[in-house]
């Protein structure tokens, strides 16, 4: 039977009848109409559904959604607001950091988080950062660039 | 699609009644990074899960000199991972969490489970096992404390006894002078299990001699093992090239590794003769002046084959 959950989405307090076995990805994707995370594998390996949660990336889909209640979970479509994209969205975009774009929003989920706890960072903190995000276009290279370009950007507006 | 119900336990009692209430229909899950995985398997089909998220105290990591490091189990691998005392303290379970899957399952994926799941290949077991872990449990008759070398019996089993929750691993305080580092050998860099893992921790005494030497493999034998032939080899001697060569020789001898996909037996047993050598030789190299800075411990925590 459904059970009452809340979660914090995106800023916004939610109230929602949810399945006692569903993933915080299916709560996402069925309950709160958020599509941005994807579901690739279903098993933890791609990183498609990588959400915020209480400002950390994790796997949306290895998460039980009933046990993240009270939790304040960010998904990509919580970071534009209506005016701008945010700095990591937008130098995927000016890097080229994207091809078909079924990684991205993971991607720039888990790039989100890390930036948030390593303002700073090495390529290979980066490269670190996402081990977990499976991108079968881009080989990774103009996505590394993207991610040390919004960390520079992100330093300079401090 | 198998349906379970959903327990939320706020207190370690309520958690031991719920699983004593629940019997064989209902399992524990922590961070449920395996449990959703063999669920949606049809592997494990439970009636319903008492989810330890919400007991309050059970993810604690704490160490003082006297007793050493305590982990909640319910701590995450990537609270170890960057926990100051344990890179500095404990670094080859540093390298162990460093070399666990992605951020993203790290963030979920608790110590205790680790443990629980009791896979071979668990890549935080081989450390907590070179720095002699105790494990606290806590079942319907009380608190039991048991060495984690008797805690796995196979792949997957371990000593629980059923409605018992492990609540804690302790890790005496390693004397001075030791050094340690764990190694995962695995094809892919990044998201693969290890097709060998390997842990050395070792203390030398004043004249150089090593004192205590503690060797211990992943994903050779049907549980995480310690290699204690080898580690007598070493112990009282000093830690020459001959010596360690001949240690991790003795190692590789004690494996019964199976063929699988990461790897074939043999080419698992001669991988535990080269990374035993090399996480001893660290373990030597680093135990005077403290560990690696944290950037080469995740460099050489993670050998991958290609
Ligand atoms: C994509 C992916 C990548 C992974 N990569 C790695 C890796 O690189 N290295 C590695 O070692 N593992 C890896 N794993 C396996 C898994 O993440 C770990 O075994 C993890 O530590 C399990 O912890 P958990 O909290 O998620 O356990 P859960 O899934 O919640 O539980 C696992 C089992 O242990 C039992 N259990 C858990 N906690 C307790 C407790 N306190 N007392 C009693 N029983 C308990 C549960 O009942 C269950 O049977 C990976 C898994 C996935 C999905």
């Amino acid at each position: 039977m459904k059970q009452p959950l809340q979660l914090q989405i995106n800023g916004e307090s939610r109230q929602m009848l949810v399945e006692p076995f569903y993933s915080l990805l299916d709560c996402l994707r069925d309950e709160a109409q958020l599509t941005g995370a994807k579901k690739g594998c279903d098993e933890g390996d791609c990183g498609a559904c990588t959400v915020l949660m209480d400002g950390q990336p994790v796997t949306s889909c290895l998460v039980l959604a009933h046990s993240a209640h009270h939790a304040d979970i960010t998904t990509i479509e919580g970071l534009a607001s209506v005016a701008a994209l945010s700095p990591v969205q937008r130098a995927f975009v000016e890097h080229g950091g994207l091809q078909c774009g079924f990684c991205i929003p993971g991607l720039i989920m888990s790039a989100t988080g890390f930036l948030q706890s390593n303002p700073n960072p090495t390529e290979e903190d980066v490269r670190f950062a996402i081990g977990g995000n499976l991108c079968r276009c881009t080989g990774y290279a103009r996505v590394v660039e993207a991610i040390m370009a919004a960390a520079a950007e992100m330093r300079a507006a401090q | 699609m198998a349906r379970f119900n959903y327990l939320e336990p706020h207190s370690l009692d309520e958690a031991l009644r719920m699983l004593a209430d629940g019997g064989d229909g209902v399992r524990l899950v922590a961070g449920s990074t395996d449990f959703l995985i063999r669920w949606r398997t049809g592997f494990w089909r439970p009636d319903a899960v008492v989810c330890m998220q919400h007991v309050p105290g059970l993810d604690a990591i704490s160490f003082n000199d006297a007793d050493g490091l305590s982990l909640g189990a319910m701590a995450t691998v990537q609270a170890i991972e960057q926990h100051d005392v344990i890179r500095q303290r404990y670094p080859a379970l540093a390298a162990g969490a460093t070399a666990f899957a992605g951020v993203q399952v790290r963030n979920l994926a608790t110590i205790g489970g680790n443990a629980c799941n009791a896979s071979p290949a668990g890549d935080t077991l081989p450390a907590l096992l070179a720095y002699d872990a105790q494990c606290r449990i806590v079942g319907p008759a009380g608190e039991r404390w048991l060495p984690l070398t008797e805690f796995f019996q196979g792949p997957g089993r371990t000593a629980l006894q059923p409605g018992e929750i492990l609540t804690e691993l302790r890790l005496p305080p390693p004397p001075p002078r030791t050094g340690g580092l764990y190694i995962k050998h695995s094809p892919r860099g990044a998201m693969d299990i290890s097709a060998i893992g390997a842990a050395a921790v070792v203390s030398l005494a004043d004249d150089g001699a090593c004192r205590r030497v503690s060797i211990a493999l992943g994903a050779v034998a049907p549980v995480p093992m310690r290699a204690n032939a080898a580690e007598g080899r070493l112990i009282g001697q000093q830690p020459t090239a001959a010596n360690i060569a001949e240690a991790a020789r003795i190692a590789a001898q004690s494996t019964n590794p199976i063929s699988d996909v990461r790897s074939g037996a043999g080419y698992r047993r001669d991988m535990v003769q080269v990374l035993t050598q090399r996480t001893l030789q660290h373990a030597v190299a680093t135990a005077a002046g403290g560990p690696a800075p944290f950037g080469e411990l995740r460099r050489l925590a993670l050998q991958t084959a290609i």
